[in-house]
């Protein structure tokens, strides 16, 4: 996988939880994946279309969606399954859309298609042409976890990162 | 932070329409609305019931979401300013790309903001937005 696809979410994810949390989402794993996709706690996906395709699973654990239920919802005690999820959806959208608007600026065009609630445990791998790249992300309390496997289309015209 | 209530020409709230697939993310701009002094005339989850949603309320403003099942912002936006000339439109959305900027804006939104939103600035927006509308809303159903 071209690694300069990857550090556009990287970016993102930091930048999304330091607005919304209102903590620092510190980067404390990379790993290249290759089997089926186990979910953590309370995951979101959202596919691509387009020069790059494919898809993102944003994954927090228990501890950091409960975190950020409480910090965007303003509720206090522990947030019900639906409030953590809607909250999950909505950082995955944030996270995702502040990312491919870095790669559109970097010459890529695409669709970005609603996020969905991830429930099954155990999700697709990626497919023959996309690597699957894991990003842990330590926050405060708990952990978010970045699952992604896209692949660029090879006619796709890019600038070069600056 | 306290917000001056917002206004527009004599009228005493300013009349919202609340667009956006997630129901987190419409009751977060609802709850900005409200410190900014403004009503909810109504919400809707997508582009096919945001123009429905403004067929029978008639908002003095519209915060749409682009991205979104059924029909995105984009397209709703063109609908709805197909039918209200006068309609005020401010997308509010994650995905910021200018391809997107400027679709809105073509097709006849007034304003771009980009999610996670800092209310100090969208009420900046807001306001001038509302500055440049200053002839009263439409006050009948259906339009042009």
């Amino acid at each position: 996988m071209n690694m300069a696809l990857i550090q556009p979410f990287i970016n993102s994810l930091d930048a999304v939880i330091s607005e919304t949390m209102r903590c620092s989402a510190r980067i404390a794993d990379v790993t290249m994946e290759d089997g089926m996709y186990q979910r953590t706690g309370v995951a979101a996906l959202v596919t691509l279309s387009g020069d790059i395709e494919g898809r993102i699973i944003l994954d927090m654990d228990s501890d950091a969606a409960s975190q950020a239920a409480s910090d965007l919802s303003e509720i206090t005690g522990p947030p019900s399954e639906e409030t953590a999820r809607e909250i999950v959806c909505e950082l995955t959208n944030m996270v995702i859309g502040n990312s491919v608007t870095q790669l559109n600026d970097r010459g890529y065009n695409f669709r970005v298609h609603p996020p969905e609630i991830f429930l099954i445990d155990v999700g697709p791998r990626g497919t023959l042409d996309s690597e699957t790249v894991l990003l842990r992300f330590e926050l405060p309390k708990g952990a978010v976890y970045l699952n992604i496997a896209v692949h660029e289309h090879s006619d796709a015209l890019v600038e070069s990162p600056v | 932070m306290e917000f001056k209530p917002l206004t527009c020409g004599d009228q005493p709230k300013i009349r919202f329409l609340v667009v956006d697939d997630s129901v987190f993310a419409r009751k977060n701009i609802c709850k900005m609305v409200e410190a900014f002094g403004g009503e909810i005339a109504g919400e809707a989850g997508d582009g096919l019931a945001a123009i429905s949603k403004y067929n029978d309320t008639l908002p003095d403003i519209v915060l749409m979401d682009i991205t979104m099942p059924k029909m995105e912002g984009i397209e709703a936006v063109e609908h709805i300013v197909h039918d209200h000339p006068k309609a005020c439109i401010v997308m509010v959305s994650s995905v910021g790309y200018q391809d997107n900027i400027l679709s809105a804006l073509q097709k006849g939104a007034r304003h771009f903001v980009q999610k996670p939103v800092k209310p100090e600035a969208f009420y900046e927006i807001i306001r001038y937005v509302l500055s440049e509308n200053t002839e009263p809303a439409p006050t009948t159903a259906g339009g042009a």
